[in-house]
This record gives structure tokens, sequence and C-alpha cells, in this order.
């Protein structure tokens, strides 16, 4: 293995053992509210969520077309995957609007205000690190900087978008279904 | 010059850096003990003031956990890993780099409290709501002021750098081992770091989490420890604690490793068992991680909570067991030479001893509920982290300093240094079990004189003034043999693993030609042809 994947495996596991502590704080507390709206005035955002997991898709056959030397085909699939990301942000933004203005839920209401958005903002944090770092491989890209010899960084750069993806899988499952 | 170490990505530097940070945090750290040590000397003293003495034992815990014993493990980790399996450098020498002016900010963040925190409000400055900082006493309403945003931020930093160096020590353990070198031949020492930085990587992150949740309470009115918005106090300390009693083992396990390294070379045998000590760094792994609530026992939790933390707390006394009883197969018939390294382990065996057995009484719920928060909980974890991990970790200064400079220490001041420490050690944490024992409450500012407890805390106190001289003479000591000691030589102590075989200091890129290992001593390999260890291995 390399030194970037046991790397990244690293990562991820702290980040894991970050989001969990977030998980079982939102779990504690679900129900427990003192006055104010809870899960019951969430939608279930499940556009945007399939917009964040295909993209797992798209960074995938960015990779594959990447590690071939197929640059146009790379430069494509990592676009397309770079849209669904901030489409996905979009999605989240429009829900917090709507949370803010039309239901009257802030970070300040109740524990299920304090507890949601810090558990979706946590990962809505970790979507932008990843656009962020999916931005500058495009800028790199556009100035002639990438070539195949780069695929492996390419791969471990996936792997924490996957892992952004599963994440929002475990943060879907409890805010949007257990937590309901 | 200067320069050239801000801007080093060296392994050894930075490990030298984190080292030498680490030492001005101990000497603060040190003073604000003696400080307290002197309020509580006698009863109805007035030394310190109450609001004082509180930022006093919240510094002096802060500090001594985050900006003393974590550097200085990760500093040894950070110079001896690459030199002991036999590689150049870290794998991602520019993020150890950041790890270190991490910590380093992280630390310096804590200290501008002083001047910073209390600002306009004139509340108060440095963080005053102890190392642990229970809520509710953080919120907005106890805690005015700055001073619990520079705690949990320098926390929050340094944490951060943290993780940093722990994935760089997996992945060049992993990654960068040199030609021969198999998981089962690397040094024990390395064994113990990988284990170790698994542990910082899921037992700081809870911490980091803990710590954004607080941040949210305080600056953006959110409710995650706020009870009367329905929140939990509670929940604070789980993830509180969640992070530190795996931190004790991510302290002790470099300090294992140091014991490990240095018995053997001063019994002249290789380390007994091997294998078990691998399984029993790996078992103390796991079961670290499912102790945490030991520390709680006196909130209520229910009963089968409290039998699984009991049992959990006891089991990880097995592998912690088998350790010492391999480190003593080791010495067994050994050739012992006992110099000031060996000394220092020497008396860890006997001390971590007495920690761990405290340590068994503590885990017994029905005695934690008598003595939870009393001086006999404050005896105990020091005679962990001083008796423990600080005496190998001296150790290890002596044991490695002729190879990061290249010159011999001073044997006598050595000794001088061990026997003043050992007096120091014994005097205050020995009888700073009694008044606990006693009923005497920990982080209280003074006492009455018909309690029964002022003999024992004059005792304890006489004995910080050994302490504090074995440090200004271990200091000395490191200064004068880095000016003038005697030249050591690339392997003054007829060592076996892979550091010895490099000069002293080592040069930039540590080995000219990458070493290949056939066995777990590798040196011993090289000086005796006829009768090499990887025969038996």
């Amino acid at each position: 293995m390399t030194k970037g994947r046991v790397a990244m495996y690293c990562l991820i596991a702290a980040e894991a053992a970050m989001f969990t502590i977030f998980v079982v704080a939102y779990l504690f507390y679900a129900g427990k509210s003192v006055g104010g709206p809870t899960s019951q005035v969430l939608h279930t955002p499940i556009f945007f969520s399939i917009c964040l997991l295909s993209s797992s898709l798209t960074i995938h056959r960015a990779v594959q077309s990447w590690k071939r030397g197929r640059m146009r085909s790379f430069a494509g699939w990592w676009l397309v995957t770079i849209g669904l990301g901030a489409a996905f942000l979009a999605g989240t933004a429009l829900e917090w609007r709507d949370l803010i203005y039309a239901k009257g839920l802030t970070i300040q209401t109740n524990l299920f205000g304090t507890t949601y958005y810090a558990l979706v903002g946590l990962h809505a944090v970790h979507v932008t690190a990843g656009l962020v770092a999916l931005a500058v491989v495009s800028a790199l890209a556009c100035l002639g900087y990438v070539h195949t010899e780069h695929a492996d960084r390419g791969e471990v750069l996936s792997l924490y978008w996957h892992f952004v993806d599963a994440v929002w899988v475990v943060v879907f499952t409890v805010v949007y279904v257990i937590g309901r | 010059m200067a320069n050239s170490w801000v801007t080093t990505v060296d392994h050894k530097r930075l490990g030298m850096m984190y080292i030498a940070y680490a030492l001005v945090f101990l000497v603060i750290g040190g003073i604000e003990a003696t400080i307290m040590r002197i309020q509580l000397i006698a009863p109805h003293q007035t030394f310190v003031s109450p609001q004082v003495f509180n930022r006093l034992f919240t510094m002096h815990g802060t500090t001594m956990i985050f900006f003393v014993a974590m550097p200085l493990l990760f500093g040894f980790a950070n110079y001896l890993i690459p030199l002991m399996i036999g590689a150049r450098d870290t794998a991602f020498p520019r993020l150890n780099a950041l790890s270190f002016w991490l910590t380093a900010f992280g630390g310096l963040l804590l200290y501008f409290s002083v001047l910073g925190a209390s600002g306009l409000y004139g509340a108060g400055n440095a963080p005053d709501v102890g190392w642990f900082a229970y809520a509710p006493l953080t919120s907005t309403t106890f805690s005015r002021g700055h001073s619990t945003d520079f705690w949990t931020l320098s926390l929050l930093v340094s944490g951060v750098g943290s993780i940093g160096t722990a994935i760089n020590l997996i992945a060049t353990i992993v990654c960068l081992r040199c030609q021969g070198m198999t998981l089962g031949k690397m040094p024990l020492f390395a064994w113990l770091i990988l284990v170790m930085a698994g542990m910082v990587l899921l037992a700081v992150s809870p911490l980091t989490a803990a710590q954004i949740m607080l941040l949210v309470d305080r600056y953006l009115g959110g409710h995650f420890f706020d009870t009367q918005a329905g929140g939990s106090a509670t929940i604070w300390m789980h993830f509180f604690w969640i992070f530190g009693h795996p931190e004790v083992y991510v302290l002790v396990l470099p300090a294992f490793g140091f014991a490990s390294e240095i018995i053997p070379v001063f019994s002249r045998k290789a380390i007994f068992g091997y294998p078990v000590m691998v399984g029993a760094t790996v078992c103390i792994g796991f079961i670290g991680m499912s102790v945490w609530a030991h520390h709680m026992f006196t909130v209520g939790m229910t009963s089968h909570a409290n039998m699984f933390f009991v049992l959990s707390t006891m089991a990880i006394a097995v592998p912690t067991g088998i350790k010492s009883f391999n480190w003593l197969a080791t010495m067994w018939g050994g050739t012992i030479a006992f110099t000031t390294p060996m000394l220092f382990c020497v008396a860890f065996l006997f001390q971590f001893l007495v920690a761990g057995l405290t340590g068994v009484m503590l885990s017994a719920a029905p005695l934690d509920w008598q003595l939870g928060n009393s001086y006999f909980v404050v005896a105990h974890f020091h005679y962990v982290i001083v008796g423990g991990i600080l005496f190998t970790t001296f150790g290890a200064f002596y044991f490695w300093f002729p190879k990061a400079t290249g010159r011999m220490y001073s044997e006598a001041l050595g000794r001088l240094h061990f026997w003043l420490f050992v007096i120091g050690f014994h005097l205050t944490f020995d009888f700073m079990h009694l008044p606990g024992l006693l009923g005497m409450p920990r982080r209280i500012y003074t006492y009455e004189a018909d309690r029964g407890w002022a003999t024992w805390n004059l005792i304890v106190t006489i004995g910080v003034v050994f302490q504090a001289v074995s440090i200004l003479v271990f200091l000395f000591n490191l200064v004068r043999s880095y000016r003038s000691g005697a030249l050591a030589g690339s392997d003054p102590w007829d060592a076996w693993t892979l550091e010895w075989s490099t000069a002293s200091p080592p040069p930039a890129y540590n080995f000219a030609v990458l070493p290949s290992v056939k066995s777990r001593r590798p040196l011993w390999d090289l000086k005796h042809p006829e009768d090499p260890d990887w025969r038996y291995e």
C-alpha cells in the first residue's frame, strides 16, 4: 500500500471517530428538545442525496480515465463530480434557508436545532473541503500539470470523497430516518 | 542558522524541537505545581488566592498533558522511528513540520490567555475550569470572558497537530521499513508507537469534536451542554473521557517502548517474549478504548454500565502485568549494568506496579465512590504519569542523548538526578495517598487544621524541593554535556537496533546506504556473524 493511501485511511479513521461523537450527540438528544420545532419540519433531501451519492461513481470514472491517460474523459467526469457536489451543497443551503426563515429553526432554538445544524453542518464542511481539493486539481489540470503518473494521488483524494459520501449515508439515516 | 530550524522538515530537528519545547513547558508546569504545593504546605495559607489556585491547577494539568507529555513522546517518536526502521525521514516531512508548529502554537495560545483573555471584560485571565473542563462550568454564564475559549482553541489546534503526527507515524512505520524488516522484526518501540498513533487517531478526534461543540455553545448559542435547554452535562464527561482515558495509554505506550529498548541493552539479553509483548500492546490498545467511564463512577451510572467499566478496567491490568513480567524476565539472569537510563527503568518497574495496583483499587466502583476526586486519585495518576511515564522518559533522555548530540552525559550528575528525583517523587506521591484516604478532596485551595492532613501535606511539599533540584541538575547535565561531554561514538552502549549503526549525531540523510536486516537485532548479527540472531527467530 502506498503511503498516501495509508495516510488517507488514517485520516478517515480519525474523521469517522469525530462524526461518531456528533451522531451520538444527535441520537442522545433526539426528542429531548424543550419547545420549538423538531425533526417533523425536515424535508427529506432525496434528490440532493442522489446527487452526492452518484458523485462517488463519477469520481471513480474520472480516476479510471486518469489512470489510463484519457485526460479528456477524466476532465469531464471530474467536473461532473464537482457539479454534483456543488448541487448537494446548494440543496443544503436551500433546506437551511427554509428551516431558518420559514420554520424558525436556528442553531439557538433548541437541542434539535443545535444537534441538527452541527451534524449536517460538519458534513457540509467536509463536502466543501472536498470540493476545494477537487477544484485545486482542476486548476492544476487546466495549467497542464496533471498527468497519468499523478493518478495515484487522484485516487487518494477520491478515497476522501467516497468517505464523505459514505458519511452522508450515515447522517441521512440518522437524521431523516431514525431521528423522525 | 535559526532560519534553518524554523523551515526544517528533518525529523531529527523536529523531534529535538518537540523535546526542547516540552522541556520549557515542563519547567512552567513544574513552577505551577510548586506554587500550589506552597499554598497547601499548611492549613490556611494565603500564598495565592482561591481564584489563582483554580487557574494554577487548570494550567498545570493542561500544560503537563498536552504541552509536556505529548510533545515529549512525539519528539522521541519523531527522532527515533525513522532511524530505528532504517528510513531517511518520515513518510510526510512537511506534514511533520506542520504538526509540530500547530502543537507549538497551541501551547502559545494557551499561555497567551494570561495576557489576552481578560481583555475588555476584566473577567480574569488564564483558564480556571480544570483540565477536564466539566459542563456547565464552561458555559458563558459561569465562565465569563475568553479564558475558556483560549483553553478550547489551544487544545483544538494542538489536537489537529497530534492527529497529523499520528497519521505520519503510522504511514512511516507501515510503508518505510527497510529491507527485511517485517512487522515481526521491528524494534518493540516501533510497535508501541504504531499502536499509540492508532489510539491518537481514535481518541483525540472525539476531543476535537467535543471542543467544536463547546465552541458552538459558547459562540453560536447552542445547547449541547446546556442543562436548562434539556442538554446534558454528563455527555461532556463521556466525550471528554473517551479521549481522556485512552490518552493515558497514548502516553504510557511510548514509555513502555523506552523500557523495552533500554532494559534489554543493559541486561545484555534479547527482550523476553517479543510476540507476547506485541500482543499485550495491541490488547492494551483495544481495551484502553473501552474503560473511559471509570472516571465517572461517582456520577451515578446504571449498575450494568458500572459493571462493564469495572471489569474492562480490571482486565487491562492483565496485558500490563504481562509486560511487567516480561521486563523482569528480560533482566533475569542478565549481566545488568546500572547506568542512569537503567536506574530510571528499574524504578519505573517498581513504581508502575504500585500505580497499577492503586488503579485496580480505584477500578472497583464502591471503593471509587469513597475515593473519587480525592487526593488518593491525584496520587494515583501522578504515580502513573511521573512514576511511570516521566521516569522512563528521563531514561530515554540519557540513553539516546549520546546518539542525538554525539557526546556522553555526565554519569555522576545523571545518578544525582536519579536519586534526588526518586527521593522527591516518593516523598511527594507516596505521602499524597494518605490525605486522600483521610478524605482530602482534590482542587481545594486550603483546609482546616483539625482534619489531620497537615503533616502529610508538609511532607508532600518537601518532596517537591527534591524534585525541583533534580530537574535543575538534569537540565544542567544536558547543557554541560552538550557543550563539553566526552565524544560518544556511534554505539556507546553496544546496542542492537539500527539507530546505533549510523554516526552520532546522525547525518541529515540518516543512512548513506539504506540498511537491510534479517533479525530483530541487526547490530548483533553484524557484530556476531558466527552466532546471528536470525537463526533462532
